[in-house]
């Protein structure tokens, strides 16, 4: 990327809270009804209504916005009447909150190039979801004969987060996500799951000549599912617009969509008339005020978070900064990670497993560790039988995908499938005196000074048990017969 | 402040009224009558009022997250122009 502009980034980021019930009424938020099946007079504004405010949201909202460091939580918020037509909101307005949001002034800390970076947080406030459309008769909007509305999503609880335009490139904005998603899985208040669309990323992004003060006229870089399309989205934008400005052209402040198909920028439709959303205080929502004493309550129900954790993994069991960091990363493997801790001391290796054999497992079958059949009792069972002696750890490589797949404990297993490990002496003595007669050469290299020669011996060993002899006990025994 | 018949305009486009030449300059009219009469509040001080956003003087009125079943979704569906299946069904909105 070029050396003459500099990236101005801001991100908008909508987080799904996970409640039972939705932001303004008793409907559930459940994903994946029959469509219009959660909906009822409130959400869907019929004449007469009273929308009452979902108590847990506020909670939610408050442990946020403690955990992001908000400086104003305590005090006055009001929501509002965010007036726009589009068929996806029944009551022709958005309630959100406007001049006075739940809490402003925060920052989060990332980690850029080994080094942390504050990222300064405007503002967090309180609004309802849309409901969903389908354009039928083409993929896209453009071009549907006609479109079909489930309100099942309208009413549930969103929480905006807002950036300060302090992210510099498209790789922070990924980690401002990445941190920010783990924070709010942490807190329990949102799945934080893009490619669900739980967590959900608006960026403004501008570029302007290296030491100017005055920012470039931005574009808003819509509905990107992923961080992966968040930072090749970014990326492609602050191309095409070094591309423009190069050649002379104006960026126009406009939407634009990323296609991940062609790996460009293609502008949406701009709006005749700029937003004039008439804003004004929603007379059936009492004003919200957040005391000391909530925020005290709040403050008890956040446990370690993220950052913490990794802190706590490097510093006091011993992981590598990568093995922390790949565990935290998802909330899922950290839990299981602590309650193998509860019955076996050996976190580094634990750790191995988790973020070797088991997460490639998740990944390949794009599960997480919950759908797995694995459990940490039946890890920490695993671990026990390398550390007798009772299964190599070659052969547990085998063993560890059966106990992701299958209700069979390690021990079952191994019996099962006759891999246990071979250490009983005479035994392996047996073998290695065939090895040794079939490869007389090389004894002979090895007598003759050829030390090597040790080792493919070893090797041709392990080969006749089929990995199962235990590979110190061949090595000795290798030696005694080798030096007699 | 008064108000121009550009804004009653401006004001109808975004509300989505089609309005005769004469209801404008009707509506333009009786919005400045409007304004006019709640002009009158400026002849008082109100400095140390803060700034009234609801009638009633109340605050932080929640309900419990518990969701409970929808029952009278067949009716609130019956209310949509047209429908398909349990969604409702809307004329194209780009062109």
């Amino acid at each position: 990327m070029s050396k003459k502009y500099e990236i101005v980034i801001g991100l908008e980021i909508h987080a799904q809270l996970s409640t039972d019930s939705k932001i303004f009424c008793a409907c559930s938020t459940k994903f994946g009804n029959e469509p219009n099946s959660n909906i009822c007079p409130i959400c869907t504004g019929q004449p007469g209504v009273l929308p009452t405010l979902n108590k847990k949201v506020v909670e939610f909202a408050v442990k946020t916005s403690i955990a992001l460091n908000m400086k104003k939580i305590k005090g006055e918020s009001i929501f509002s009447r965010k007036q726009y037509f589009y068929p996806d909101l029944p009551k022709d307005f958005q309630v959100s909150q406007y001049d006075k949001p739940l809490a402003e002034h925060g920052e989060i800390e990332i980690e850029v190039d080994h080094s942390p970076k504050k990222i300064g947080i405007t503002r967090i406030h309180l609004e309802e979801d849309a409901g969903k459309l389908v354009h039928v008769g083409s993929d896209r909007i453009t071009g549907s004969d006609f479109s079909l509305v489930d309100f099942n999503r309208t009413g549930v609880p969103l929480m905006e987060i807002v950036s300060e335009p302090d992210i510099r490139s498209p790789e922070e904005a990924k980690l401002y996500v990445q941190e920010l998603a783990a924070i709010l899985s942490y807190l329990g208040v949102c799945d934080a799951k893009m490619e669900e669309g739980s967590l959900r990323c608006d960026a403004n992004i501008s570029i302007r000549p290296v030491g100017q003060k005055e920012f470039g006229t931005r574009t808003e870089l819509k509905n990107v599912n992923s961080t992966k399309a968040l930072k090749d989205g970014l990326t492609a934008e602050v191309e095409r617009q070094i591309e423009a400005l190069e050649s002379g052209e104006k960026i126009i402040q406009e939407t634009r969509h990323y296609d991940e198909k062609t790996g460009k920028t293609i502008a949406l439709r701009s709006k005749e008339e700029a937003h004039d959303y008439r804003y004004f205080p929603e007379p059936d929502l009492v004003p919200l005020v957040i005391s000391d004493a909530m925020i005290a309550e709040a403050r008890k129900d956040i446990g370690e978070l993220p950052q913490a954790k990794i802190k706590r993994y490097v510093e006091k069991l011993n992981l590598s900064a990568e093995a922390a960091d790949t565990i935290v990363a998802g909330k899922d493997l950290a839990e299981f990670f602590e309650k193998c801790l509860k019955s076996s001391d050996k976190a580094a290796e634990l750790s191995n497993w988790i973020i070797g054999s088991v997460t490639a497992y998740l990944n390949e079958k794009k599960i997480g560790i919950g759908q797995s059949k694995l459990t940490p009792k039946k890890l920490v069972a695993m671990l026990n039988l390398i550390e007798k002696g009772t299964i190599s750890k070659k052969i547990a490589k085998d063993v560890i995908v059966q106990l992701l797949e299958t209700e069979k404990s390690a021990e079952e297993i191994v019996k099962a499938s006759g891999t246990t490990q071979i250490s009983d002496e005479s035994e392996i003595e047996k073998i290695i005196d065939e090895v040794l007669a079939k490869n007389a050469k090389s004894v002979a290299d090895y007598k003759a000074g050829k030390i090597t020669a040790m080792g493919f011996l070893v090797g041709q060993t392990m080969k006749a048990t089929k990995g199962r002899a235990n590979p110190g006990l061949v090595n000795q025994l290798l030696q005694k017969k080798l030096s007699a | 402040m008064t108000i121009s018949k550009k804004d009653v305009e401006h004001v109808a486009k975004l509300a989505r009224l089609g309005l005769s030449e004469e209801e404008k300059e009707k509506l333009t009219q009786q919005l400045n009558d409007i304004l006019k009469y709640a002009e009158q509040i400026n002849q008082l001080d109100t400095d140390k009022v803060p700034p009234t956003s609801h009638s009633i003087p109340m605050q932080n009125v929640f309900r419990e997250d518990e969701a409970k079943p929808c029952r009278n979704t067949a009716d609130i569906l019956a209310n949509g122009p047209q429908t398909q299946e349990t969604t409702f069904r809307v004329p194209k909105m780009l062109e």
